[in-house]
């Protein structure tokens, strides 16, 4: 072989490897009881998808050479959530995803155990196969459905420092876990001063429903959203909600266990907003009105 | 002037229609009914469409066989009070009874099959029997049963279809689940009312 022809071998090869890894690649794809579910590579990241025709939604993604790097701002978001209960020891979360965040956390916070709670088995094992989850001595997942989950841990007396919601494909709205009925549970599931975070909906009619509906549990809300994302994340506490001063000293004492995730909670501060922008005359969503699937088309 | 048979016929048709219509609302709110307690997975579902189906044929037999028993409209109305009324318990009791099974019942599969059981079972077995009673009031002669029983089954089923359509796209997104449950107990009433109204005409015409 000539080193003309080297170069151009090596130029194919180059070219191949660089064409490979720019195109959507599936990796995995399953159809399980409640989705499609596919798993795609393209360019250093790896997706999970809840995929509709339509309109693909990465629910979940994770960069294959930096596992460290939060790819999704919604997730960024949510531990924005932790400014307001920095130290969580106990903590729920109803949708897995890819498992990400729970894995963050437990990391971050040796002390904290979580219950991980997943309505659809496929999603776990796609969580263990693809996106590096491990079901860690912190970590209990429980397949089942969250409002039955919450239903039978308030039975049993559980408490919670840290709630997250992130139930939502953005596909399918589970309306159930969007009520004042389900809201109470969750806050009678909180310790004093727990929080409940959540991942929720922005740009339709929901919005303003589903936030009349966690200011009626909850009454004075954290409304996050930033600038260039479609998300809002709202952050609630059964105690008053802390001033600017105490999420900055916060953001400042998460800022070292933070950083390795290349996550700068600071910049959230400014957009933690206390004050409603949505309009507080809508319907409240409960379990006898709970539309919220057609109320998400208007 | 219609006939006597012309009024019997377009009564008993239309009250089948109703029927259907309330059959299928109801089957669909009751997802919404378990949601709370058993959650919206796929097994609910499975459980109400399983309790709809057992309640419905064996309203099916008992309705066939009680049409023996001097068939009349003022009988046939008595179905219709009598899902009303069975169907009451579940607006009043349904979450105290829904919390009764939970508590007993672990796995969310058995729990909310049997709590369909109790709330819809009775009132859509009752529901049930209206079919093969209204056969029996329509058929004059033999040999037109199966035509009869073909134009029966098109009205009480596109009720049904009408019953789904509506209650999903639209009465869900106005009214509460109890408020199209009331709603839907006081139609049965008011076909009883009909089918009682109709009798007493058509006995004084001959």
């Amino acid at each position: 072989m000539t080193s003309q022809h080297m170069k151009l071998f090596f130029a194919i090869i180059l070219l191949l490897v660089s064409t490979g890894s720019y195109s959507d690649t599936v990796v995995h794809r399953e159809k399980s009881l409640y989705r499609n579910i596919v798993v795609t590579e393209k360019a250093g990241k790896r997706c999970l998808v809840f995929s509709v025709k339509r309109q693909q939604r990465n629910q979940t993604c994770v960069d294959t050479n930096d596992p460290k790097h939060i790819v999704f701002a919604y997730v960024r978001m949510i531990f924005a959530g932790l400014l307001v209960n920095p130290q969580p020891t106990r903590g729920l979360m109803i949708g897995m995803g890819g498992g990400t965040i729970s894995s963050v956390l437990t990391s971050i916070y040796p002390n904290l155990t979580m219950d991980l709670v997943e309505v659809d088995p496929a999603v776990v094992k796609v969580a263990t196969d693809y996106f590096g989850f491990r079901n860690t001595h912190q970590i209990d997942v429980h397949v089942t459905d969250g409002r039955v989950f919450a239903r039978r841990a308030l039975r049993r007396n559980e408490q919670y420092d840290l709630i997250i919601l992130d139930a939502f494909t953005g596909e399918y709205i589970p309306e159930h876990l969007m009520t004042v009925e389900f809201l109470d549970n969750i806050k009678s599931l909180l310790t004093p001063g727990g929080i409940v975070i959540a991942n929720t909906f922005t740009g339709s009619s929901l919005y303003h429903h589903e936030s009349a509906t966690y200011a009626a549990v909850f009454g004075p809300l954290f409304n996050l959203k930033m600038p260039g994302t479609g998300n809002r994340v709202i952050v609630a506490s059964t105690l008053d909600l802390p001033d600017s001063e105490t999420l900055m000293a916060n953001a400042m004492m998460l800022k070292p266990d933070f950083e390795r995730y290349k996550i700068d909670l600071r910049k959230y501060v400014p957009n933690m907003n206390r004050d409603p922008d949505w309009k507080t005359d809508k319907r409240v969503l409960t379990d006898q009105y709970a539309p919220a699937n057609l109320l998400r088309n208007r | 002037m219609p006939t006597k048979r012309r009024i019997i016929n377009w009564t008993v048709l239309t009250l089948a229609f109703t029927s259907g219509f309330i059959i299928m609302s109801i089957e669909l709110l009751g997802g919404r009914v378990l949601a709370p307690y058993f959650g919206s997975s796929i097994y609910v579902w499975g459980s109400i469409i399983t309790v709809f189906m057992i309640a419905l044929s064996f309203g099916y037999l008992i309705g066939g066989r009680l049409s023996l028993l001097a068939p009349r409209l003022s009988k046939y109305g008595l179905f219709f009070v009598a899902a009303a009324i069975t169907a009451v318990p579940t607006i009043l009791f349904g979450d105290a009874l829904m919390d009764w099974v939970f508590l007993r019942f672990e796995d969310p599969r058995y729990g909310s099959l049997l709590a369909a059981m109790l709330l819809f079972f009775v009132p859509t077995a009752i529901l049930g029997m209206i079919a093969p009673y209204s056969v029996r009031l329509l058929v004059e002669e033999t040999h037109h049963s199966g035509r009869v029983a073909g134009g029966l089954y098109f009205i009480s089923t596109l009720g049904s279809a009408l019953g789904t359509l509506l209650t999903s796209f639209y009465f869900v997104l106005l009214f509460e689940i109890n408020e199209i449950l009331v709603t839907m107990a006081i139609a049965l009433v008011c076909c009883f009312l009909i089918a009682l109204i109709v009798d007493r005409e058509v006995e004084a015409k001959v």
